[in-house]
């Protein structure tokens, strides 16, 4: 049982809510994923707009809990606000933490992170901070009270699936005991499946899901491949090797 | 009083943060967060919440995200 700040969630598979063609669509690629968790974010409202006000309504509606973001947040002090207008907001001291420090590939600046992690810590937040797969920076998140690490697969929206996987598995490896889910990247089911076979606790996906030609049937293969890949490394899968070994038995064959 | 309400200028005479939300027509129900001058104000403290000449104010509400 893996336990996110003492909860445990009903699948491995979050979702995030954005980019999808209609609300109607969201809806479905929601339940067809049975997604354990759906991302929400905030942004600017116009008196008389009820798009935010319905968006909460439909979210309500599909009784799954949130995990709020501070996408599009550059220093530590955008973060810390955004946060607390999310707790406020959506109710959960949840917060997927993201101060983003280069704009092209949308990379994590990890030192206003660990500075901002620490800051929400402090008043009260579960801090899910949305990092790179850099080992000294998970070190000081945890340092900083964080109990969930969020490592990159591939820069958000790429689709490139794990492009580290040397960073990947030594994360994993050094933090054994850490909740750690693999957010961004993720283009397809098997890239969900990889980082489930190595051992990441949860995926985290969007865009797949949002930009597929048919958003509900992506996310339930979506579900599919992060169960198949769960159960595979509790299945603990065999070790790589170099050069082939036969599977079928040598002894007793027949000499012709 | 001018201020700047998520990045546009408004004239108001609202002399709080509760008052402008009013002025401006938000509905008392909305489901919306403040912020003033960078820093988060809660619900609860926005009729205390003073506003002065250029003071930068930003409304969010629920959106989709990733």
């Amino acid at each position: 049982m893996t336990l996110f700040y003492g909860t445990e969630l009903s699948s491995r598979l979050m979702l995030g809510t954005a980019q999808y063609p209609s609300p109607e669509i969201l809806a479905d690629a929601v339940r067809r994923a049975g997604a354990g968790v759906v991302t929400v974010s905030l942004r600017r409202e116009a008196a008389g707009t009820r798009a935010g006000q319905a968006f909460w309504a439909l979210i309500r509606e599909l009784d799954v809990p949130v995990l709020p973001n501070t996408a599009g947040c550059h220093t530590v002090r955008e973060a810390v606000t955004t946060a607390q207008m999310a707790r406020e907001v959506f109710g959960t001291d949840w917060i997927k933490l993201e101060v983003i420090g280069e704009s092209d590939t949308l990379q994590p600046d990890m030192f206003a992170l660990v500075e901002a992690a620490r800051i929400l810590t402090e008043d009260g937040f579960r801090v899910f901070p949305y990092m790179t797969e850099d080992l000294v920076g998970a070190e000081r998140l945890l340092r900083a009270g964080c109990e969930v690490l969020m490592p990159w697969g591939a820069p958000i929206g790429s689709g490139k699936g794990l492009n580290n996987l040397f960073g990947l598995r030594a994360l994993r490896a050094h933090f054994p005991d850490v909740p750690m889910v693999v957010d961004a990247g993720i283009g397809v089911p098997s890239h969900a499946a990889q980082a489930m076979e190595l051992g990441y606790d949860a995926v985290l996906i969007n865009t797949a899901v949002a930009k597929a030609g048919n958003p509900a049937e992506m996310a339930r293969a979506f579900a599919m491949a992060v169960e198949a890949g769960r159960m595979a490394y509790i299945a603990d899968p065999m070790e790589e090797r170099d050069m082939a070994v036969p599977s079928t038995p040598v002894i007793g064959q027949a000499v012709l | 009083m001018r201020i700047l309400v998520n990045g546009e200028h408004h004239d108001v005479t609202a002399a709080s943060l509760a008052a402008l939300l009013d002025e401006l027509g938000y509905d008392a129900t909305a489901r919306v967060a403040t912020a003033v001058d960078g820093s988060f104000v809660a619900a609860g403290r926005r009729a205390t919440h003073p506003l002065h000449d250029g003071a930068q104010v930003e409304i969010l509400a629920p959106m989709q995200g990733g």
